[in-house]
């Protein structure tokens, strides 16, 4: 019945002990603020990973080469040319639900154009890699599977490598010289970004990998094998039927290792963002244990103020105050203070994530549900610390409240 | 229960403490009347049970036996609750160490009983009523004044008017100048006198007999009972005393 009242007597109350109210918010305000900041910095690099895996195009296999042990020296995976270019055609032939196949080499080499001259990735791919990988081209066109057949001399180059070797130029129609043959440049493709590894995705040179094993590499074999399938329910029995297949037709015999290594992008999108999720999480506990230290600082606050109050209590005992009216009054006070701290807390992380994601350039994201969370945990913590001061108070014999001293 | 004038009226009221082993019978058996519009001091040395007759007569405790009418109801059983919600309506506090909340404006500070009360007042109407009484008290001007920022008696008069603002039936006061120097006490007296000759039922607790002989009638109390109780037969008057104060300077 007195609501409006104790909300009158909670305010004034604070308004009174400005200084102090102002430091008990600031426990919440920093807390709230930390697990704000905290969580938009995690989810930030989660997302930023989960992006990059998504770049690595949908429900793709890969399958590199093996390694080989040469002299007793084991050379790692995709060094040895294990993967023949009849293998790749068996798969597209065999494998049931495999929409797309390219067939991989990679090297690095110098190229030149004019007067410039850059060092890069050099990539032989069929035309289909740019579908499994979904990576259109900007301008220009594709190679074509003529081009393949044919080991004709063209390219399409990415972004960073053409700023590099032709400047402001338009790259198309140009002629790109590596290790002295002119490939005709078709095409030139959106940028892509730094891959989960960190390497420039855009600084790169894709061929026919014909081309690239008859005029650039050399070579009969390849390193690896990308493959698209239809649907992520592919995926499994997919990996299963190369696995079959390439181990039947490098005649291993059960019991011996495989000669080549088969991942999905599954597998790899899992171990990528496993660490990014932990580091989140972590981010979060330890922003959330500022959190409680604030709650703490509230309850605190609120049992010396009970005690340097005593008297107050007592007198508001005396004109007439129910022990219901003490307890709501420093709820409310404790709920107030933390739930404006939580409020400020709110805008301080904002800024923060703000501040880190311009100024420090760390990839952070807001999520209004992280907001709502942080407001009402932030009041709940008023509630839950302030309870126990404020049933002390209520509980104080008004005759003794009046003679403390 | 009415019919009778008596404001409060005691009934045999004991009044045992449990201290640890050992039973303090504090108040051993009190029965007396105060009538409306009555001045009575109550005296006697330390122990003698006039203050926790006082906290009786102010419903912050209930007796162990004995009855207690307040204004023709008996409050002896009532809850604490009940008890908190009679000091609020028929009771008024004057305490020796003025008990105003620090760094609240005297308004503030004299609306306190209206916000612990039945009835929901809007800011200015709290604010009117409290500019009232603090005018009864001669603090005009100063409702905006911290305690802090007023003298000693200022304070004590900002304490008796939150006393009556919810315009009690007795106004309790226990040793009003307990901290007060001579001169200020006899203003405090004076405002208490005024009150009285308004119709106001005054109850003070007091070992000084300087400011006993202010009121109409002294109650001398002495280990848990009444000594003696008689109307004062001509009490000081404040005024007056205030005047020889001066002239003897």
């Amino acid at each position: 019945m007195k609501v409006e009242s104790t909300f009158k007597i909670a305010f004034r109350a604070l308004r009174r002990n400005k200084l102090r109210s102002v430091l008990t918010a600031l426990g919440i305000i920093i807390g709230v603020g930390a697990v704000i900041a905290m969580v938009s910095i995690g989810n930030g690099a989660k997302a930023q990973v989960e992006q990059q895996i998504a770049s690595l195009g949908e429900n793709v296999i890969l399958i590199f080469s093996g390694s080989v042990t040469s002299s007793g020296i084991r050379t790692g995976w995709g060094s040895a040319g294990t993967l023949k270019i009849e293998d790749a055609e068996a798969i597209r032939r065999e494998v049931s639900g495999v929409i797309a196949v390219s067939e991989e080499v990679i090297s690095t080499r110098q190229v030149s154009a004019g007067n410039q001259n850059w060092f890069t990735r050099v990539y032989g791919e069929s035309p289909e890699y740019f579908d499994i990988r979904q990576w259109p081209l900007s301008n220009g066109a594709s190679f074509t599977g003529q081009d393949v057949r044919s080991s004709n001399k063209v390219c399409v180059i990415g972004r960073t490598t053409a700023s590099q070797v032709f400047g402001s130029e338009d790259p198309i129609g140009q002629v790109l010289r590596i290790q002295g043959v002119p490939f005709l440049v078709t095409g030139v493709l959106t940028p892509k970004g730094l891959s989960p590894q960190g390497t420039d995705q855009d600084d790169i040179v894709i061929m026919p990998y014909t081309s690239a094993m008859k005029r650039v590499i050399g070579g009969s074999t390849l390193r690896g094998i990308n493959i698209q399938v239809a649907s992520p329910n592919h995926l499994a029995p997919a990996q299963q039927q190369i696995t079959e297949l390439l181990r039947q037709r490098h005649n291993i015999r059960a019991g011996r290792d495989d000669d080549f290594t088969v991942r999905n992008q599954q597998e790899i999108a899992e171990t990528a963002t496993a660490t990014s999720r932990i580091m989140a999480l972590l981010l979060g506990a330890i922003a959330s244990v500022s959190l409680i230290v604030g709650g703490i600082g509230i309850m605190n606050i609120m049992l010396v103020s009970v005690t340097e109050r005593t008297r107050e209590i007592g007198v508001r005992l005396a004109v007439g105050a129910h022990g219901r009216d003490i307890l709501t009054q420093f709820l409310i006070e404790a709920v107030t203070l933390s739930a404006i701290g939580g409020a400020i807390g709110i805008l301080l992380g904002l800024g923060a994530s703000r501040m880190l994601s311009v100024f420090a350039h760390w990839p952070t994201l807001i999520s209004i549900p992280s907001i709502i969370a942080a407001f009402f945990v932030s009041a709940a913590v008023g509630i839950f610390f302030g309870f126990y001061p404020a049933r002390e108070a209520a509980r104080l014999d008004p005759i003794e409240a009046l003679r403390y001293e | 229960m009415a019919g009778t004038a008596a404001v409060v009226r005691l009934e045999d009221v004991h009044k045992t403490y449990r201290t640890g082993e050992v039973d303090v019978h504090a108040v051993r058996g009190v029965s007396l009347e105060i009538a409306r519009g009555e001045f009575v001091a109550f005296m006697g040395s330390s122990g003698s049970g006039k203050s926790t007759l006082m906290n009786l007569l102010g419903c912050l405790d209930r007796p162990t036996r004995g009855r207690y009418l307040l204004d023709g109801f008996d409050v002896s059983g009532l809850h604490r609750d009940q008890l908190a919600d009679i000091r609020n309506r028929k009771l008024g506090f004057v305490f020796q160490s003025f008990n105003l909340l620090p760094r609240t404006s005297a308004l503030e500070n004299v609306e306190l009983p209206l916000l612990y009360g039945e009835h929901r007042l809007t800011n200015a109407e709290l604010g009117e009523k409290a500019r009232k009484v603090l005018a009864t008290v001669g603090l005009s001007g100063r409702e905006d004044h911290y305690p802090s920022q007023l003298s000693g008696g200022q304070q004590q008069r900002v304490a008796i008017a939150r006393a009556l603002i919810n315009d009690p039936e007795v106004v309790l006061a226990d040793e009003p100048t307990g901290n007060l120097d001579s001169r200020t006490s006899l203003e405090i007296m004076e405002i208490f006198q005024q009150l009285n000759d308004r119709g106001i039922t005054i109850v003070m607790v007091t070992h000084e007999p300087d400011i006993a002989a202010f009121a109409k009638r002294n109650i001398v109390m002495r280990d848990g009972t009444v000594q003696s109780d008689q109307q004062v037969a001509r009490p000081l008057i404040a005024e007056k005393e205030t005047k020889n104060l001066e002239t003897k300077r």
